[in-house]
């Protein structure tokens, strides 16, 4: 098998009291679109931070084109193209000197892509960064990240706070960087619809662990949403061994839940109710079961 | 190509392409021969990794829906149209009648009586003269 892009392996990172990262291990491959997903402060940033070797691992190891990106920070950076979600930039440069900058430190800069995007995005040159807006810088963010032709994107929650057209930017880049040239694109993100779009793999963390990793098609598989109705009247949420949400009251419930059909046919029959509904249920559906507001029930399974 | 995809509903997003191909040529929308846009294109349109349009073309090329030509683009198949267009049409009237006999179960009406309902809303309208699916022949 070809060398993964990137290889974590049982990364743990602690500050303080507080376990940032507890036994992650995450890899990728070329020509894929991985998708990192999790609340605030699940971690996602200090995984990428690691990748881009800003942050030594305590124990476990980073390694990114085979490489050590703290032993060996200008091989692996020179290689990739970074987002931050704060937009990270020097203030005091235009937007054309911007461009210069980056270029210097990137062989494989193409030229012609930065001037089409700058363009596209109907950015001024002269313009100081200081004075663009959010979603402006966002834009310039995103071709200084893009323009050398990175084997490797990353970017750490592209779309937040941005309105619908730089977005609408920032996936076009994605698409754009693996179509073209079939590289690879690690994004974290919390909006779970632009997950499920732009996403051929899918990891959620949760306080500092990886809950769910896999790639999109295989982790949604077995995963229902089912309403059901019972003929008596419920005062507490019928217990159904693959249930891990469930919602309703009363007689109508609606649960999300794992296992054949045909087991949970029997389950819920068993306890006098019959499925209303069933279908696959969402992408957002499932992390809320794995990682949201139910996690002692998810525990519990 | 008129594609559009649904996040919200739980099916997954290679096969709301597949389904929407299948019934853009079941429709005649999209005709035998007819060029389907590049992977790129089309993973621009709808916002969706390329790897999803490659992972839906492969399976309507595996289905005889489409083809690809070596080296100029994927086609519409001039094969069995008719074929395909009817197991399409009957797919996308399978599950309106899903949801029907779902709704009608909920609501504690025997397959009969809605075999009876349909027949009566057909009378109606048929008497009021708005009548529907008079394009299609073969709809009976």
């Amino acid at each position: 098998m070809e060398q993964p892009v990137v290889d974590v392996s049982d990364l743990t990172r602690t500050y303080g009291q507080k376990t940032a990262l507890d036994r992650v291990s995450f890899s990728a491959t070329t020509g894929k679109v991985y998708g990192l997903v999790g609340a605030n402060g699940a971690g996602k940033t200090t995984l990428l931070k690691h990748l881009l070797g800003l942050l030594r691992p305590a124990t476990g190891s980073v390694r990114v084109f085979g490489l050590d990106p703290v032993r060996d920070p200008v091989g692996v950076l020179s290689r990739i193209g970074y987002l931050s979600e704060e937009h990270e930039l020097p203030e005091w440069m235009r937007v054309g000197e911007l461009m210069s900058y980056t270029q210097a430190y990137h062989p494989t800069w193409d030229a012609a892509y930065a001037r089409e995007l700058l363009d596209t995005f109907k950015l001024d040159p002269a313009k100081k960064i200081k004075d663009l807006s959010k979603g402006m810088r966002a834009q310039a963010g995103l071709i200084a990240a893009v323009a050398h032709r990175p084997e490797l994107l990353i970017l750490d929650e592209p779309s937040s706070g941005l309105d619908a057209v730089v977005r609408r930017d920032i996936l076009d880049a994605i698409v754009r960087t693996v179509a073209d040239d079939g590289r690879t694109v690690i994004f974290s993100s919390h909006l779970l619809d632009e997950v499920e779009r732009m996403s051929d793999h899918v990891t959620l963390i949760d306080q500092g662990r990886v809950v769910l990793s896999g790639d999109l098609d295989d982790v949604r598989q077995g995963y229902q949403r089912s309403r059901v109705h019972f003929v008596d009247n419920l005062a507490q949420p019928p217990v159904l061994e693959s249930a891990l949400v469930v919602e309703g009251g009363g007689r109508a419930w609606s649960i999300v839940h794992t296992g054949t059909p045909e087991e949970f046919r029997h389950a819920v029959v068993a306890r006098g109710g019959e499925i209303v509904e069933s279908r696959d249920a969402t992408l957002e559906e499932i992390f809320l079961a794995r990682a949201g507001r139910s996690r002692p029930q998810a525990e519990a399974a | 190509m008129d594609i559009t995809i649904n996040v919200t509903d739980g099916v997954p997003i290679y096969r709301q392409v597949v389904n929407q191909v299948k019934y853009l040529v079941a429709s005649g929308l999209l005709q035998p021969g007819e060029e389907l846009p590049p992977i790129r294109t089309l993973a621009l349109q709808l916002k969706v990794t390329p790897n999803t349009v490659v992972k839906a073309y492969g399976e309507l090329e595996m289905s005889g829906v489409i083809h690809k030509r070596q080296g100029s683009g994927t086609f519409v198949s001039e094969r069995r149209p008719q074929q395909v267009a009817l197991r399409e049409r009957r797919r996308v009237l399978e599950q309106r009648i899903d949801a029907l006999l779902a709704e009608a179960h909920q609501l504690n009406f025997t397959a009969e009586e809605i075999l009876r309902m349909v027949r009566e809303r057909k009378a109606a309208m048929d008497e009021s003269g708005d009548e529907p699916g008079n394009t299609k022949k073969d709809g009976r």
